[in-house]
């Protein structure tokens, strides 16, 4: 099963602070230490909200309203995201765990998420009827 | 309840930490059946101690240093038995002292290297090395290997048992194999992991046309090994043919079961994360430097048929190439019958008969059924449908796979139907 690690914003992040040298090379270590288990399938960090575009549809049906960055409410954006494959939802916790607080000065924030696999790929009857519903929607066969 | 969630979480843990735990420890008792004993010991201390005391900050470091004291208990036993012993025990122990402090990343790796060379060692049949790679590097249970492989628990657990003593009856050494031993060797480490990714991929019997945690278990293997054998070339041309192959594994097949060919499948559901992941391994094994070998020449072909958006758009003159290409680093039929398909594909069905036709004096393909199902399609599509329809009753008959029985079975039935024609290309 797969999970996302989610890192949450701070106001440092946000305001487009860098990271310290010291939490560069811990992430860099936790990120060897991932993939050298195996676990590991994909680690980006984003930029600030500052260069963000947000796509909104605030009336049903109607036309797509565009908002640029930057946006207030820090704590709701994120930082970045790992993406790991695991064997159990504690695996993912465990890992997750054993990631660098993502900010210090008690602002970090790691969310994990699990993601929706097609039923062959998981036991876990949620996602399994979830992707069923998926899956009518789209084709069955090539266009 | 608490109790049962500390344990689901030392079972997280254990997962993570066995492997690495067992190869310290063999590569200080140099016996991995002693090294699981001792590295369960310290598991079954923990399951009685952490649901009390709580988990410790570092569990990992935790059960190695638990686990390394046991280890040094059993070599201070063994000193009094002979001299032999007391020097092994005084070297380990000097080591130990350091190994306390900082955990060094390079010698972790070479132990668990070590430890995939053992279980994959030769001198074990491939089921025993099938089943004790999962168990000791991939830290399964017993049981879960057994369910993998739908066989009974006492079977694999007898296996693994035998297995060990095996490997100790053998004397053999705790060691990464260097020189002209290395190659053969390696091959075997990967031949492991590829049956096991296959197994899962596409099961040989039974109802279960996927069983994926096997393909899990074998892609997580390949991906630790291109971490800790960068070097060499095949190791990550197996991590791109398993990561090209796996993105397809939810579309392999329908709802109802039945398997869908790889030119029918809905590529829009094919899983671009592994497959930009396969890319990614294929360029490293091409950075090596080295000829690539059986192994990345799949990942090659099977790179085509991923970069291909619409199955028009399958490069079929460079597949068929890069068959040739294997054809000469690893000759088989099996290799003979695919450059057949990939020729017919690339040039007409006519083109690829011929090789399958000559293929079929072939002793070893008897019992291939994918030779008559090939030759059916061929024949199909040349319009000559009741010699079709025959071939695809008779790979009917010698596939033990329920579901594609049953497509060969359809596809029988479609040609017996329709009336002789010249020409039907599909």
């Amino acid at each position: 099963m797969r999970f996302m690690m989610i890192v949450k914003a701070t106001q440092d992040s946000e305001a487009g602070v860098m990271p310290s040298q010291e939490l560069v090379d811990a992430m860099m270590k936790y990120n060897e230490e991932l993939m050298k288990a195996g676990v590991l399938l994909a680690a980006e960090g984003l930029h600030s909200s500052a260069g963000a575009i947000r796509i909104s549809y605030p009336e049903a049906g109607g036309k797509a309203k565009i908002v640029d960055g930057p946006f207030t409410e820090t704590k709701e954006l994120i930082a970045g995201f790992t993406l790991i494959e695991v064997k159990s939802r504690e695996e993912a916790i465990e890992w997750a765990k054993r990631m660098p607080d993502p900010h210090g000065f008690g602002e970090g924030v790691i969310e994990l998420r699990q993601v929706i696999e097609p039923p062959e790929l998981t036991p876990d009857a949620e996602s399994q009827a979830l992707h069923a519903l998926m899956r009518q929607q789209a084709p069955t066969k090539q266009p | 309840m608490r109790t049962e969630s500390t344990h689901r979480t030392i079972d997280a843990i254990w997962r993570i930490e066995s492997a690495k735990i067992i190869a310290a420890l063999a590569r200080m008792v140099r016996d991995i059946g002693v090294a699981e004993d001792l590295a369960q010991d310290a598991l079954v201390i923990a399951l009685e101690k952490w649901p009390g005391t709580g988990i410790p900050d570092n569990p990992g470091a935790w059960l190695m240093a638990t686990a390394k004291r046991r280890a040094l208990d059993l070599l201070r036993r063994n000193q009094t038995l002979g001299r032999k012993y007391e020097e092994l025990g005084r070297t380990t122990s000097d080591r130990h002292e350091e190994e306390f402090g900082a955990g060094l990343d390079g010698e972790v790796a070479d132990d668990l290297l070590r430890l995939i060379f053992t279980t994959c060692h030769p001198v074990l049949s491939t089921e025993a090395r099938v089943a004790l790679t999962l168990r000791l590097l991939g830290g399964l249970t017993t049981e879960e290997i057994a369910h993998a492989y739908l066989v009974p628990e006492p079977t694999v657990a007898q296996r693994i048992v035998r297995a060990k003593k095996t490997l100790s009856a053998a004397r053999v050494p705790f060691e990464v194999p260097e020189g002209a031993e290395l190659r053969p060797r390696l091959a075997s480490v990967l031949e492991v992991v590829y049956l096991m990714f296959n197994e899962g991929y596409a099961a040989t019997g039974g109802e279960h046309w996927t069983r994926p945690v096997l393909c899990m278990e074998a892609l997580r293997l390949g991906r630790i090994l291109a971490e800790i054998a960068p070097q060499e070339s095949e190791v990550h041309g197996l991590v791109a043919l398993m990561e090209i192959q796996a993105s397809r594994l939810a579309t392999r097949v329908t709802s109802s079961g039945e398997p869908i060919l790889l030119m029918d499948q809905n590529r829009t559901l094919w899983d671009q994360l592994l497959i930009r992941r396969g890319l990614a391994a294929l360029r490293r094994a091409e950075e090596t430097g080295s000829p690539l070998g059986p192994y990345a020449l799949q990942a090659s072909i099977s790179a085509c048929h991923a970069r291909a958006r619409t199955p028009e758009e399958t490069d079929w003159v460079r597949i068929a190439a890069l068959y040739e290409a294997l054809a000469m680093v690893a000759p088989s039929p099996v290799v003979e019958l695919n450059r057949a398909v990939s020729l017919s594909m690339a040039f007409g069905p006519a083109v690829g008969l011929e090789i399958v036709d000559a293929l079929m004096a072939e002793p070893t393909l008897k019992a291939y059924h994918l030779l008559p199902s090939v030759r059916g399609d061929l024949l199909a599509k040349l319009g000559r449908k009741a010699e079709a329809c025959e071939e695809f009753k008779r790979a009917a008959a010698m596939t033990g796979n329920a579901r594609e029985r049953a497509l060969l079975l359809k596809r029988a039935e479609e040609n017996a139907a329709a009336p002789e024609q010249d020409e039907d290309q599909r």
